[in-house]
């Protein structure tokens, strides 16, 4: 019993000290989450010290911080944690599901669905606030069950769904392209947006739908985490291991495309957010539990920073998914070239 | 160890439009090692996915004690039967222990935490195996011998007293299938785990099995001793193949040798009639 206890103790001391770094590195991803919170609160065009801003917060009023904190900086830095978190935990259940890192939804053409409906909404139906929302949940499902269901033959092969969701994302593409050409008040900031994604212009009230969104959803995939951590052993061995496979997976498309669809209707598509957020929490955290929480937490770290960059760090000022999509490009194609390598594998 | 009783009956299951199994009835001898044999496409791997519930069966239904294992809740199944699919995928990176710990998800609940009875079940499931010294090691860097025994541990981590294996040898050279057939032997000694398995090769699952059962274009068409189901007459009828059936010196087991066109038995004797 001797070897018996000395692999028991192994194990256990391997299994701590896995969990120990998962704890290490999402405290660390929170910690840089309210730090950069933080700074787009206190440095922007002019500097606010934290007392000021503070005081702000607590609803007090501050001469010449007021304005600038309240009604600017904090809607902006709301908004963007909100639509990193929800683009971070839609994308990582994609891409879990799928098995395939490039089956994200900003990849595979819902997040144009939802971008297309919601200018759609805006530009040609006059609409606004929650309509717009509901259209492009709407429209995140309709892509999702299209492109899931051009890619059905015998079960969806990650490849065969990812390159038919290239296609359909290009066409959305063009359809907003379209809509924004043909939009009375041409708009420079408002065609970014759609195109590629910003947070100009935000407001508080934005947050609440994206934040009930957020609990709803966010909550229920937080209760499967274990499920879909499962669905990584393959289909069958998810099956093998207790897990309702059909369930899980229709809990997760819903789940996810309203959680992109969602803050997509708010920032538009910001580019590779959901993307990148999965892969570099997986570098991170390695391979234990569940990457929802720590993908989350990059995708609001991949905002927040994308936004200070593109306003205050670039020679000129640019909308945040113009920096998040220089930093997801070169990702994307090196993830094509390596499928390429090992024939549609990857 | 409670024995559980598995059993097909009147099963007919397929794909889409193609009908694999038809009207196939099974019992699976408690506490024995069962192995399916069969030719490509007979319907082997179908009768294992659907007796483990990846596939709903057409008509017909499986058995475990009595109720209808696609009727029982997926964990509960999970906690007395396991399975081992063809192709598995491990995560990359993912390291043996992690991996063999994941066995232990129809354990838990959503909330509840692992404990100590988790690693326990674990550091056993590693050391039947003897994958103990490669539990720090990514699975990706395995040979396929210890890739294959450190997903048996992980089937064993679920603790089920039913384990269903498709094709577990495939791809490992003979000394690491023999490995693989020693340690569900000893399994099944050790703790009476009920063992099913489909194997390609005839010989392997006559010595190793207590109970073959032979199939044929989706129906059952031989079960049994492998003595009374390696036949001559069983081997042409399911594989349409000429063979000659001896007795395997070392242990007494029926053992198979295939002729071939470009052969012909040395003695001169006609192979045929001797079913």
């Amino acid at each position: 019993m001797t070897s018996f206890s000395s692999a028991l103790c192994s194990i256990a001391d391997d299994r701590r000290s896995r969990a120990h770094r998962r704890n290490i590195v999402i405290t660390g991803l929170l910690a840089l989450t309210i730090a950069l919170f933080a700074l787009t609160l206190i440095l922007g065009q002019s500097y606010v010290p934290p007392g000021d801003v503070f005081r702000v917060l607590i609803g007090e009023d501050v001469p010449g911080a007021s304005f600038a904190v309240g009604e600017l900086r904090l809607p902006r830095a709301v908004l963007s944690v909100l639509a990193g978190l929800s683009f971070g935990l839609g994308g990582v259940s994609f891409q879990t599901m799928l098995r395939n890192p490039l089956a994200s939804p900003d990849i595979i053409g819902i997040s144009s669905g939802a971008s297309a409906a919601a200018v759609f909404a805006i530009v040609v139906l006059s609409l606004s606030g929650l309509l717009v929302s509901i259209f492009a949940v709407a429209a995140g499902l309709g892509v999702a069950i299209f492109v899931y269901g051009l890619s059905f033959r015998n079960g969806v092969a990650g490849t065969r769904l990812t390159l038919i969701g290239i296609g359909v994302s290009a066409m959305l593409e063009s359809m907003i392209a379209y809509v924004l050409a043909r939009a009375p008040a041409w708009n420079l900031q408002e065609a970014m947006r759609w195109l590629v994604g910003s947070v100009n212009g935000a407001e508080i009230g934005q947050a609440l739908p994206l934040l009930a969104g957020l609990t709803i959803f966010g909550g229920l995939l937080l209760s499967r985490a274990r499920d879909l951590e499962a669905l990584r052993l393959g289909d069958d061995m998810a099956a093998a291991l207790g897990v309702d496979v059909a369930r899980i997976r229709i809990i997760v498309v819903v789940t996810a495309v309203g959680l992109i669809a969602l803050a997509t209707a708010l920032t538009g598509p910001i580019a590779f957010v959901a993307f990148l957020s999965g892969p570099i929490a997986a570098r991170l955290v390695g391979n234990q539990g569940s990457l929802l929480i720590p993908s989350a937490l990059v995708g609001a770290i991949l905002v927040l920073a994308g936004d200070y960059c593109g306003q205050f760090l670039l020679p000129s000022r640019y909308p945040v998914g113009v920096v998040t999509g220089a930093l997801g490009a070169p990702y994307l194609l090196y993830l094509v070239a390596r499928t390429n390598r090992t024939g549609g594998s990857a | 160890m409670t024995a559980h009783s598995l059993s097909a009956q009147a099963l007919t299951a397929g794909y889409g439009e193609n009908l694999v199994l038809e009207n196939l009835d099974l019992v699976v001898p408690s506490s024995r090692i069962t192995a399916i044999v069969g030719a490509n496409a007979c319907g082997k791997s179908t009768l294992l996915r659907t007796m483990s519930r990846l596939l709903v069966p057409r008509e017909g239904c499986v058995l475990l004690d009595g109720k209808s294992i696609h009727e029982l809740p997926t964990r509960a199944l999970a906690r007395m039967l396991g399975l081992l699919p063809q192709s598995p995928i491990a995560p990359e990176g993912i390291t043996v222990a992690d991996l063999v710990s994941r066995g232990r998800h129809p354990h838990q609940g959503v909330f509840s935490r692992w404990t100590r009875l988790d690693d326990e079940a674990v550091a056993a499931a590693l050391e039947t195996t003897r994958t103990v010294e490669l539990a720090e090691r990514p699975v990706d860097e395995l040979s396929g011998g210890q890739r294959q025994r450190v997903w048996i541990a992980m089937a064993l981590a679920q603790q089920t007293d039913l384990l269903l294996l498709d094709e577990p040898t495939t791809f490992l050279d003979i000394s690491h299938q023999l490995e693989v057939l020693d340690l569900l032997t000893d399994l099944n000694r050790a703790r009476g785990t009920t063992i099913v398995m489909v194997l390609h090769d005839l010989n392997l699952a006559a010595r190793y099995a207590d109970h073959l059962v032979a199939m044929c274009k989706g129906r059952l068409h031989a079960a049994g001793s492998p003595s009374d189901v390696l036949t001559e007459r069983n081997v042409r009828q399911v594989f349409g193949l000429e063979s000659r059936i001896i007795a395997d010196p070392i242990s007494g087991k029926p053992f198979m040798l295939p002729i071939g066109r470009h052969h012909a038995l040395a003695t001169g004797a006609s192979p045929i009639n001797r079913g």
